[in-house]
């Protein structure tokens, strides 16, 4: 082979190689129901120190993402509380992470809806690519073992609380 | 006398001036909009208008009336949107590439170029090949007889 044509092969190669990086880069998360969901430490929203979604190991756990210039968040932040409120004594805790958003914003947003469940903050939308999202609000029911059990990619209000969440949790279905 | 009078109202004058020169800010919302994205429409700051948008306008804007310089308004973004929030490719690592890539490659292009040309310089000035016109293409047998015909026909 010449130096000229082993020049050209290792252009192409180099153009190739680039093309598949970009490709790859910007492959889609998959995640499903059954696996175990996508974790690691965030910082608490308005607080100090770290938590994850392991702290709830044990418990059943609804993941919520949001974002505060999400409109549908809105109406269901307050579901969301009432849930979190009325199942606590039952082993079940809502989760917040606060996505593609920024500290000052999702803190006045939390004040304004009187949400009270615990929030971490997931910088820029680093947990959204994790959890292969396509907006916000989404939700994931974890078991006690840490696995998925729902995947809900959009608003929940009260009747799919207690038509599709509840009876996961109480084992009806 | 006059010129002690003339040293206080100018110091007084400072006085007043400098918490006014502090407020100042140090960038402008224009200045910082052009460099950073709105990550979640996936264009720039400048030209996005979504309520995304506009929420991390309103932040920029609140961050450079605190006096934020235009880095620390950049750093602060970073803080809550992540990397992807910056324009331009940062000066290190593998997005180093992006400006080293274009870089070689035109110098590579100018090389290549400058080769070409002096290659064609050479042969230009160079003793006719046996592929240029002057030299083997001359037809022969048939061809060299009908030229000389026509030739002597058109008077040329």
């Amino acid at each position: 082979m010449s130096t000229r044509a082993f020049l050209s092969f290792l252009a192409v190669c180099a153009v190739i190689g680039l093309l598949a990086f970009g490709l790859l880069s910007k492959g889609e998360t998959k995640i499903a129901v059954g696996e175990p969901v996508p974790d690691r430490e965030l910082p608490v929203l308005g607080g100090h120190g770290q938590g994850s979604i392991a702290d709830y190991r044990g418990r059943w756990v609804l993941v919520n993402l949001w974002a505060s210039w999400c409109i549908p968040c809105r109406q269901e932040a307050p579901e969301l509380d009432r849930f979190a409120q009325h199942y606590r004594k039952r082993g079940v805790s809502v989760l917040g992470i606060n996505v593609q958003d920024n500290s000052d914003d999702a803190l006045a947003f939390l004040r304004e809806y009187n949400v009270r469940y615990r929030q971490l903050r997931s910088v820029g939308d680093e947990r959204s690519a994790a959890f292969g999202s396509t907006g916000v609000p989404e939700n994931f029911l974890v078991d006690p073992r840490g696995r998925l059990a729902l995947i809900w990619r959009g608003p929940v209000d009260q009747s799919f609380l207690e038509q599709q969440v509840v009876p996961i949790i109480e084992g009806r279905s | 006398m006059s010129r002690a009078i003339v040293l206080a109202v100018s110091l007084g004058l400072l006085a007043f001036a400098s918490p006014a020169l502090a407020a100042t800010p140090q960038t402008s919302i224009n200045d910082v909009e052009d460099e950073v994205m709105c990550p979640i429409c996936g264009t720039l700051l400048q030209l996005a208008e979504s309520p995304q948008a506009q929420r991390e306008r309103a932040l920029v804007k609140r961050l450079i009336a605190s006096g934020k310089t235009k880095a620390e308004v950049k750093d602060a973004l970073v803080a809550q949107y992540g990397r992807n929030v910056l324009a331009l490719p940062e000066g290190s690592g593998f997005s180093l590439s992006a400006y080293l890539v274009p870089a070689i490659a035109f110098i590579v292009a100018a090389i290549a170029l400058l080769f070409g040309v002096r290659r064609w310089r050479r042969a230009a000035k160079g003793p006719p090949g046996p592929g240029s016109a002057s030299g083997g293409d001359r037809p022969r047998g048939e061809d060299a007889k009908r030229l000389d015909a026509d030739l002597a026909r058109y008077d040329l």
